[in-house]
């Protein structure tokens, strides 16, 4: 930490560190939030607004499976692989997780070769990202498979309150749907920084701004947010 | 980033960009945690750990997770503290939203319990004779 090299702290007047510079960024002229990016902070925000849409669902999960009068399935039994003969837990949760995870490093990984112009080492870290969140997005399509086939549905299920089903859908469909997004993302920010756009500053398409490395590290902010969201789901929904 | 330009200065660079450098270590030290955290947590439900000591650990290794991710990979850390608020203490915030579902889903139990007692009682007996 004391040798990263922060470079937006090299601007000319040096700003007020701390609390004193809290209150000096917020009540200052044109920008609130020095040295972060527009497109950083736009992104920042609407993680914001994404974190509210997640509590939302995890709070009303949490409201149904407080208020429920009917057990709740235990999702160590219900998300249980047998592998070799031998039922183990959660297996392959545990195994989306690492996934997950493994994915947020290579991403990290990737903004720091795309700052650094290394344009073949961020695109193919980019890409790995993408694979492992593709393969996630597949175990948990075979997930949901095997829980359609055993019988869970939105209004009922065999093992328990029938919130389970409505609960696990909507959760686990919001937050695949964002890896699925994140996904095509990927591959789209992966070729740019492969063709080398971001050095010609070629001008997106949908946008007309200036093409730069800040983009790896917007696409990389939505991608660790993928996998923030699963710590969560993971912890309080099948560990809980 | 227009107005943004005229801040950045970067050494050297053609294009001034605002990003964050640092040493690939981290990432990887980083890395290497979110995967132990992750075990630690998998290893609550596999040796069967419960009550407070399982919702407990789990949330610990929870905690520990999100903080990780949000300090180190996405550089929350290197912010200055203008943004960190903006960001971070809305979702603090909403901890009273969960309070006040935690009383609200067991006022709801309650009540369920109540009104259904009769029934749920009565249900070994005759088959459920009510919806």
């Amino acid at each position: 930490m004391a040798q990263s090299n922060v470079t937006h702290s090299a601007q000319s007047p040096a700003l007020p560190e701390g609390l004193p510079g809290f209150v000096s960024d917020w009540s200052s002229d044109q920008r609130a939030f020095k040295g972060v990016p527009w497109g950083k902070a736009m992104m920042w925000i609407f993680l914001l607004s994404d974190t509210f849409i997640f509590t939302c669902f995890l709070l009303s999960y949490m409201t149904v499976r407080i208020s429920t009068v009917v057990p709740w399935p235990n999702p160590s039994e219900v998300f249980a692989l047998t592998i070799g003969g031998q039922s183990i837990p959660l297996i392959l949760i545990a195994i989306m997780t690492f996934i997950l995870i493994s994915s947020s490093g290579t991403m990290a990984m990737a903004v720091k070769y795309g700052y650094e112009r290394n344009r073949k080492m961020s695109a193919i870290l980019m890409l790995v990202t993408a694979v492992f969140g593709a393969s996630f997005v597949g175990m948990q399509a075979f997930e949901w498979t095997k829980l359609i086939m055993e019988g869970v549905r939105p209004w009922e299920n065999p093992f328990g309150a029938a919130q389970f089903g409505s609960s696990f859908f909507m959760i686990t469909g919001f937050h695949g749907f964002h890896v699925s997004v994140g996904v095509i993302f990927l591959i789209i920010t992966a070729r740019k920084v492969w063709r080398g756009d971001y050095d010609t500053e070629k001008r997106g398409y949908f946008t007309s701004r200036k093409g730069n490395y800040e983009s790896v590290e917007i696409m990389g902010l939505y991608w660790h947010f993928v996998d923030l969201v699963w710590v969560f789901i993971f912890a309080v929904f099948y560990l809980w | 980033m227009a107005h943004a330009e005229a801040h950045a200065v970067t050494e050297g660079q053609p294009h001034k960009v605002e990003g964050q450098q640092h040493p690939i270590g981290i990432y990887l030290k980083i890395w290497g945690l979110l995967f132990i955290l992750s075990a630690f947590s998998y290893a609550v439900d596999y040796f069967h750990v419960q009550g407070y000591a399982r919702w407990g650990l789990i949330l610990l290794f929870m905690i520990l997770k999100a903080g990780l991710i949000v300090a180190v990979f996405m550089h929350m850390m290197w912010e200055r503290l203008a943004i960190i608020y903006a960001i971070l203490v809305p979702p603090v915030l909403v901890l009273i939203f969960v309070a006040m579902m935690v009383f609200e889903g067991d006022y709801t139990e309650a009540t369920r319990g109540v009104f259904f007692a009769t029934g749920e009682q009565a249900s070994p007996a005759q088959p459920s004779p009510a919806h």
